[in-house]
């Protein structure tokens, strides 16, 4: 099992924060390498089980599966369940803390994977870097800074 | 039951902090407000169940309990078994966790008690404030004196009298026996409340080549002092002796100094801190001579602020004749001085201050307009004897309570000089919303404006002239014995104040 975790203070309130990270469906309002995304089935986007396919601006198509989703703890979580990377049994956690000190937030975003062991390293920078805390700095540019 | 819950930001490792936090008998080497703390029976720190007994600086004496400790959630949590307040059923826990991007460590501290209903406010605000958010201050400090320096450049500049860090030079307190020269000063041992403000003999060498040697008669106290007592500014660090701003006549001079001799009456306002002393050393290149018209009392009262309202009313922005100008806090010392210059120069004077007392005061002053802002909306009133036009300048050092209202009375294209904050820091704004009236907002920063003869001794001419024509008076302040110190801080911080406050060494 191979861990991967990022975290990042975002300049804004959690409660703006979560607006944006609430909605399934809204990678492309904010992730950078997201190009389109709809949820299948003509579900809601906040449906525990519903999923998303989203389009990276690559090419490359991801399905994921919402596990859970709570407004109270500020906390969304997903499996995914085709990518082109390499990985099983892959599930994130994305999740906010309000920073008293200021009204910021804390963001962070941890996955869990198995993969072939000689991709491990490749994955978990590709992963970590180039997918968690660049989608971070650009949530972090969203919001003014 | 109430929950309280403050989290923050420390810019250091997760490891370098969880250091400190982990132990639980460490508290009293960096929280302020313990003065004293052991495990009881021996026990070792980090066993769950271990009981720390410490006493605060005001004496209380406190009983709390380990309740777990992990090291792989970086989570400790405790309850409280004896206390001198009613914090009934207090369980608390901190928790850390690594901040990747930039390497820093989130911190969240919380709790949940019991509180008597008609004291839960106060007790809230007692553990909210007076120990998480001080708990952080004092863990910052800690690093940074540990010699973290990656704190320095986030700390923000806070105060009109705002000054980049001149380190102080340390106090010899230990006087050798065969050291004749010593001299009688306040000494801030460690960061913390006023009763930290303890009079001491220290030494007093001989002035270096390039300094003077100046017996105070009059000292001055500006909030900043307060600042540099609790360690939020960094100009002093313990053990240290505090003080920016005082008059006395020059004792002794270094043999590389020319301009200045021995007899002559000066003043400053400047660091290096020291001014809490009977007599010391420094380089005189921001010393004023006084003529003998200005008194050492009136010139340790007012040069600090009589600059600042100088560079704040000329330089910062500057006033004309018709301008509608606002001004906050307006019986404070700045403030009285701002009321009455900016009325003697033509403008229209807007004053806010606290209290009816303080009103009428400042109505004296010549203020045309003032606003109790305790009872009424003070931008409402603004706009309401502007026609609507608004203030085409604000000045504010009162912070986080007006800095939206006083956005809000601004005119278009009004110009928001933001000096202060002694309610708390303004927050962040978003500037783009300036564009709905042109606004300007500046964060002056006394050092700019005075760090070198030709910048300060424009201003100092400036007010001593204004002095002299009766523009603007500076009122008898209050004095208080150098030994009473810690009072004198106290009753500034109380808000109890109005006009300057002197220190006076005993003869």
């Amino acid at each position: 099992m191979t861990k991967v975790y990022v975290s990042s203070v975002i300049p804004a309130p959690a409660a703006e924060v979560w607006k944006l990270i609430r909605n399934f469906n809204g990678l492309p309002s904010w992730a950078p390498f997201v190009a389109e995304s709809r949820i299948e089935q003509n579900a809601q986007p906040d449906q525990i089980g519903c999923i998303r396919n989203f389009v990276l601006r690559d090419g490359g198509r991801i399905r994921e599966r919402l596990l859970a989703l709570s407004d109270y703890d500020l906390s969304c979580s997903y499996a995914i369940l085709e990518s082109p990377m390499a990985v099983e049994n892959y599930v994130a956690t994305l999740s906010l803390t309000p920073i008293t000190d200021g009204n910021l937030t804390l963001a962070e975003w941890q996955a869990e994977f198995d993969c072939a062991p000689d991709r491990e390293a490749s994955l978990m920078q590709q992963i970590g870097n180039g997918v968690f805390q660049t989608a971070l700095t650009a949530l972090k540019h969203q919001f003014g800074r | 039951m109430v929950k309280v819950c403050q989290s923050t930001i420390i810019d250091a490792p997760v490891d370098e902090v969880w250091a400190i936090l982990r132990d639980f008998n460490g508290h009293d080497r960096w929280h302020p407000a313990i003065a004293f703390s052991e495990i009881e029976g021996g026990e070792p720190v980090d066993a769950v169940g271990s009981v720390r007994h410490f006493r605060l600086n005001d004496g209380g004496e406190l009983r709390e309990q380990l309740l777990a400790l992990s090291d792989r959630d970086l989570r400790l949590s405790y309850c409280l078994l004896e206390a001198p307040l009613p914090l009934m059923g207090y369980v608390a826990s901190l928790r850390l966790k690594p901040v990747t991007d930039g390497n820093a460590t989130f911190w969240e501290w919380r709790s949940e008690f019991h509180p008597p209903a008609h004291r839960r406010e106060e007790l809230v605000r007692l553990v909210a404030e007076g120990i998480y958010q001080a708990g952080f201050t004092a863990v910052r400090d800690l690093l940074r004196r540990n010699g973290n320096t990656r704190l320095e450049t986030r700390r923000s500049p806070v105060v009109a009298a705002t000054i980049p860090s001149a380190g102080s030079p340390p106090v010899a307190l230990a006087v050798a026996p065969n050291q004749a020269a010593t001299t009688r000063a306040i000494v801030v041992e460690r960061y913390g409340g006023p009763e930290e403000l303890r009079l001491r003999d220290i030494a007093l060498p001989p002035p270096a080549p390039n300094e003077v040697r100046i017996r105070h008669t009059v000292i001055g106290v500006n909030f900043i002092d307060v600042y540099c007592r609790t360690g939020f500014f960094d100009l002093l660090r313990p053990p240290g002796v505090p003080g920016m701003e005082a008059a006395g006549v020059i004792e002794a001079v270094g043999s590389a100094v020319s301009g200045f001799a021995a007899g002559d009456r000066v003043a400053y306002a400047c660091p290096p801190v020291g001014a809490y002393s009977e007599a010391r050393n420094m380089a005189p290149d921001l010393l004023v001579r006084l003529s003998d018209d200005i008194s050492d009392e009136i010139a340790a009262a007012g040069l600090l602020k009589g600059v600042t309202a100088s560079f704040l009313l000329h330089d910062v922005h500057a006033v004309k004749p018709g301008d509608i100008v606002l001004i906050h806090a307006a019986a404070g010392g700045i403030g009285q001085l701002l009321v009455q210059w900016a009325r003697h120069v033509g403008a229209t004077v807007i004053a806010t201050v606290s209290s009816d007392d303080k009103a009428r005061i400042v109505e004296r002053l010549g203020a045309h307009h003032v606003i109790v802002y305790s009872r009424e909306n003070f931008a409402d009133v603004v706009m309401r004897v502007t026609g609507g036009r608004g203030a085409g300048v604000v000045y504010d050092a009162v912070g986080n309570d007006t800095f939206a209202g006083s956005l809000a009375c601004l005119a278009v294209r009004g110009h928001l000089v933001s000096f202060g904050q002694a309610s708390g820091p303004v927050g962040n704004w978003d500037i783009g919303r300036f564009a709905s009236k042109s606004i300007t907002v500046s964060r002056p920063n006394y050092a700019h404006y005075t760090d070198t003869p030709e910048k300060l001794g424009t201003h100092v001419v400036r007010f001593f002239q204004a002095l002299r024509q009766g523009a603007v008076r500076v009122e008898a302040p209050t004095r208080y014995d150098l030994a009473d110190a810690a009072d004198a801080h106290r009753d500034l911080e109380a808000r109890r104040t109005t006009g300057a406050l002197v220190l006076v060494p005993k003869p």
